[in-house]
């Protein structure tokens, strides 16, 4: 909480407590209560199932196929031996598995929100012929499905039209990666322009004006007032995106033209299951590998949140 | 490839994307003329649209196309498959649990991750609270599935439980409860496990909106006396309106398109199937092509009425 | 072992001669003669490689092969190409999906097919060949290995419309029922040698108050398929392998009442409560049970048969449980209602099929349908779990003794094999609405309404 920007004075709920009356405060505390109450009964239902998952992951696995997870608690009997196999049991190692995650990701979250930001803008704040029917085609387009997208768009890969150079199958180049991004760019712009726009809509018109006035061009409007603004936002989009990334299967196996050398994480969660098994022991060890970098991320990018998005706004 | 390889691709493409944005952003900012501005639209906007283009409007078109071909994709049919469609008595049951779907779920998402967000704002734990109801959209596919597994898994009641919602139920001295095999409430039970991954994203989003509230806002209604009950009704939905709008159609569409969950807990068995699930069914394990993106069509058109309504809020907002 | 090499040695002379008759046409690849590189094979004299010597020097070239094995079947596959990488120079690039089956069309279709797949089901091969007209015809050399090792039926099931494209791979035997031996032993029970004895069997152990079978047919997407797999079996040993070929062809209606008789017989075990579903709850509680589990409360001594094919070896817990004749678990054969139709044995397996005629993969698609592949891959699968129905096999490679029982079994003289016919059937009902009927049957539905669906969901075109 120490990390809050100045912009919202009253973020600390510490620092304003002293302005309220004291009717108030009695008030504020006794729906507080209530309010306590509430979010630790959700937290908890949201919880519980995944906490399962959790201590599941340390059980052997013959406890873990015959007996509920929390008979853990009657008869604990830890084994690290889960996360031992996810973390070495394979030819290729794990620490390769994240690289390529890591290595897909960045570019499949960074590529997509610079070009959602700047076409949010154009439907937002640029007038030309077309705009709304262009802004609802986009938004709309959200509803197709990847695995329509998947023939029609490998088959452009494999061969071009125009005969252009192949992005994908034995000679691609950069192994696969160039489809992979792409592809994962391409899937995210309807939503991330639809939610980028819906935000970036909320600005006051009078401070886009006012900078036109000064004689701003879009450019640096886009740059110096927009960009700034939008960072919560984008920090949202940004980690789901993120996460939709981290934890694809599909466009990984299929966009990637079946070059091994760049299998994310994923691959090796799917191969953990085993060839006919569910072998649930090694599955909920992998879940919890492989969440650890999401987590830490959604961590790191709270603060963004924290910080208000209009905050001190002429807007009411 | 080694890893210094992949790495160095991985810094080629950023940088070679963010140069040529680079090149695009100061080559238009110094057009102010009309035509300029048009030039500069353009530059905003046309990576995106030709993504766009290639990657989604072609493939939709291409499947409306195939919707009026056959197996192969070979013979022209005409209408077949849409009639096939109608006229399986199955598809009804279909369609109904893809309703329920596409009203419960935003709905209660939607619900849980307002009050959620509106309950921790500012609270002491916020950051871990959010990170709570935020997990389950962090975990993967495959995680998720045996979560649920360990909460609706079915046995006798006289064996020993899996599944801890059964256990719950026999320790309080009830039957054992079939969740994903009981029609029609299995849809439901379904439906719990959509809301709880996408509570996480309502959450989030909305929560970044309720922050945006102007705090002189705020701080007049407490001064009036509000109660807490009245600031939410009264001063905090109708000022994250947009942003609800913006998650309840997010969360619609997402719920249209998911099939794994029914995938992995039923296989679209004991009557919980879905559109989307049927889709992928006659596409991928059917190779029904034509059926397959008829299908598809069918979810196309049902995402018009949350179009249709986004168009309404859009109006309303420019109207202002 | 001196047979073997006099038909490895009979097997390459035969592929020089055809060699020599087809060298005049070598431009033209469609015709099944093989491609070579030229140049001196490495594999020149070496032990192993005389079917590949014919195909040059291979060195730098690579096979891509997309497989639905994965971890940890996949290393023994893996390992037993070393041999051919030996020969040949050339690399096996192993790529291993669970999204396979989709995923293959996906790629063939979009232009990106690998160079060999290992296809489970004739009927996805099928599909392939109808559908897409990229699956490249079986060159000679394999023509005649698959002539010389496997049985003609095997070769029926990669060829379509006259046309031989896959020889088989893998295989495995699905008319087993798993029990536990010491079980058996305690009880005084024995082995049933006739579908009469195992029910009157089945009835002793109910009386003795342990319900006698356990069975689980969740599979997510697949979830039914373990029920036809049942009625497959019922139907070869009740109404004979003739008719069971008609009725995968659709030859006979799916619900003709020879099938209807035999689902009844399922009937009597997987619907009656008294018989099932021992250590997981009631009949009902099949269609939740995932089928990796449907087995495992034997080794808790809550149930005592589980019919289910040798692959599901995998799912006994390795440290704990011995799987062998005299060990925790092992399988005997489903016995026969009569006597009219031999000893019919239901399995299923794997074809090659390769989406191109390079040299390289000519010689690999050789390689696999040889007996010496077969060794190789028998001596490589040190933890058992996998056969081949290749005749070259010698079962003393084979290392787990349920593997040598589905060998034997395979080569038994009086095993009449059928292939798993929803593998065969249209996806629409094979991997469609058998599957999603059967599931429904078993929570409640009649059997009448369950065969008259699957029937009027059978493709008309």
């Amino acid at each position: 909480m120490t990390a809050i920007a100045p912009i919202v004075p009253e973020a600390d709920p510490g620092r304003d407590a002293p302005r309220r009356t004291t009717s108030e405060a009695a008030h504020t505390g006794l729906t507080s209560r209530w309010a306590s109450v509430a979010a630790i009964v959700i937290a908890l239902l949201w919880t519980v199932p995944t906490f399962g998952l959790f201590v599941s992951s340390f059980r052997p696995e013959t406890d873990v196929k015959t007996s509920g997870w929390w008979e853990f608690f009657a008869s604990p009997d830890v084994t690290l031996d889960n996360y031992r196999a996810v973390i070495s049991g394979s030819d290729t190692d794990l620490g390769t598995y994240l690289i390529n995650s890591v290595v897909i990701t960045i570019p499949s979250v960074l590529i997509p929100i610079s070009l959602a930001t700047l076409a949010a803008y154009a439907f937002a704040w640029m007038r030309f012929p077309g705009r709304n029917f262009l802004f609802v085609a986009v938004f709309a387009l959200q509803i197709v499905p990847i695995q329509v997208t998947m023939i029609p768009l490998l088959s452009a890969y494999v061969q071009p039209p125009f005969n252009l150079m192949p992005l994908a199958g034995a000679d691609a180049p950069g192994g696969g990666l160039y489809t992979i991004w792409l592809s994962h760019s391409i899937f995210a712009l309807p939503l991330a322009i639809f939610l980028l726009h819906n935000f970036m809509r909320e600005i006051p018109a009078e401070l886009i004006e006012s900078a036109r006035v000064d004689g701003a061009g879009h450019v640096q409007i886009f740059r110096r007032i927009m960009l700034p603004l939008m960072m919560p936002a984008i920090a949202a989009f940004g980690i789901f995106q993120f996460l939709w990334v981290w934890n694809d299967l599909l466009v990984a196996l299929v966009f990637g033209g079946g070059s091994l050398d760049i299998s994310p994480l994923t691959v090796r969660l799917a191969e953990l299951s085993g060839q006919r098994g569910q072998d649930w022991h090694l599955l909920s060890a992998g879940a919890f590998v492989s969440l650890a970098v999401p987590l830490i991320v959604f961590l790191s990018l709270q603060r963004y949140f924290v910080r208000g998005l209009l905050a001190g706004s002429v807007k009411g | 490839m080694t890893t210094t390889d992949k790495l160095l691709q991985m810094g080629i493409a950023v940088a070679l994307f963010f140069g040529v944005m680079g090149v695009i952003l100061v080559l238009t900012s110094r057009l102010r003329s009309r035509a300029g501005e048009r030039l500069q639209t353009a530059a905003f906007l046309a990576p995106s649209l030709l993504l766009i283009a290639a990657g989604l409007l072609y493939p939709a078109i291409k499947t409306i196309y195939q919707s009026f071909y056959d197996a192969a994709g070979t013979t022209f049919v005409g209408l077949d498959n849409y009639q096939t469609i109608v006229t399986d008595g199955d598809q009804l049951q279909v369609l109904r649990n893809t309703a329920i779907w596409v009203v419960l779920t935003p709905l209660a998402a939607t619900l849980v991750g307002l009050v959620y967000a509106v309950l921790v704002d500012r609270a002491k734990f916020e950051k871990f609270a959010k990170a709570l109801i935020f997990l389950p959209m962090a975990i993967s596919l495959v995680g998720a599935s045996i979560i649920w597994k360990f909460v609706y898994d079915y046995r006798g009641t006289d064996e020993n439980q899996i599944g801890v919602v059964n256990q719950i139920l026999k320790s309080v001295g009830f039957d054992t409860y079939r969740f994903l095999l009981t029609e029609p409430w299995n849809t439901l039970f379904l439906i719990v496990i959509m809301i709880w991954v996408q509570a996480g994203f309502a959450m989030t989003i909305l929560s970044a909106s309720i922050k945006a509230i102007p705090e002189d806002v705020m701080e007049a209604a407490r001064l009036d006396g509000a109660s807490a009950l009245k600031m939410f009704r009264y001063i905090t939905v109708p000022s994250i309106r947009p942003s609800l709008i913006v998650v309840l159609t997010t969360i619609s569409i997402s719920t249209l398109k998911v099939f794994d969950i029914v995938r992995t807990s039923t296989g679209g068995n004991f009557g919980t199937s879905v559109l989307a699930y049927e889709f992928y069914v006659q596409s991928f394990r059917s190779f029904n092509q034509g059926l397959g993106a008829a299908l598809a069509v069918l979810i196309f058109v049902l995402v018009t009425p949350i179009v249709i309504y986004n168009i309404r809020q859009m109006r309303r907002i420019e109207a202002r | 072992m001196s047979s073997r090499n006099k038909r490895r040695a009979a097997a390459a002379s035969a592929l020089l001669l055809a060699g020599i008759a087809l060298a005049g046409c070598a431009e033209d690849s469609t015709d099944g003669e093989s491609q070579t590189a030229g140049g001196t094979s490495p594999g020149e004299g070496k032990a192993g490689c005389e079917q590949l010597t014919e195909f040059g020097d291979l060195s730098d070239r690579e096979v891509n092969v997309y497989t639905s094995i994965i971890a940890p079947e996949d290393q023994a596959h893996k390992d037993s190409y070393k041999l051919f990488e030996e020969c040949t120079g050339a690399t096996v690039n192993y790529e291993g999906s669970k999204e396979f089956e989709a995923q293959l069309v996906v790629r063939v279709r979009s232009g990106n097919a690998p160079d060999i797949a290992y296809i489970p089901q004739p009927g996805l091969l099928k599909t392939l060949v109808e559908q897409t007209d990229k699956v490249v015809p079986a060159p000679d050399s394999v023509s005649a290995n698959v002539d010389e090792f496997f049985g003609e039926d095997w070769k029926s099931y990669g060829t379509v419309a006259d046309t031989f494209y896959a020889a088989p791979l893998g295989a495995n035997v699905k008319s087993f029922v798993w029990y536990s031996p010491g079980m058996f032993e305690e009880n005084g029970w024995t082995v049933p040698e006739t579908w009469d004895d195992m029910m009157a069997l089945s009835e002793d152990i109910a009386a003795s108050g342990v319900k006698p079978w356990c069975a689980g047919i969740e599979s997510g997407e697949a979830t039914g398929w373990v029920v036809t797999d049942w009625l497959e079996d019922a139907v070869l040993r009740d109404a004979g392998p003739d008719v069971y070929d008609q009725w995968v062809n659709h030859e006979i209606a799916f619900d003709d009442p020879a099938i209807a008789e035999a689902l009844d017989r399922v009937g009597s075990v997987l619907k009656d409560e008294n018989m099932v579903n021992g250590g997981i709850g009631d009949v009902k509680s099949i269609a939740t049970t995932p089928f990796q589990e449907g087995g495992l409360p034997i080794v808790e001594g809550d149930c005592a048969m589980h019919r289910q094919a040798s692959f599901y070896a995998a799912n006994w817990d390795p440290e704990t449980t011995t799987v062998a004749e005299d060990g925790d678990v092992f399988a005997f054969y489903l016995p026969t209602t009569n006597e009219d139709f031999g000893k019919p044995v239901l399995g299923g397996g794997e074809f090659v099929a390769a989406f191109s005629d390079a040299p390289e993969v000519q010689a690999f698609q050789t390689y696999l349908s040889s007996d010496v592949w077969a060794n190789e891959k028998a001596i490589a699968t040190t933890a058992g779990g996998w056969v081949s129905s290749n005749k070259g096999l010698d079962i003393n490679n084979l290392v787990s003794p349920i593997d040598q029982l589905s060998a034997s079994t395979l080569q038994d003289p009086d095993a009449v094999f059928r292939f798993d016919g929803s593998d065969q059937m249209p996806g629409a009902v094979g991997a469609g609405s058998f599957w999603s009927e059967m599931t429904s049957w078993i929570t409640g539905a009649s059997t009448a309404d369950s065969l008259a669906n699957v029937e009027s969901s059978w493709p008309t075109s």
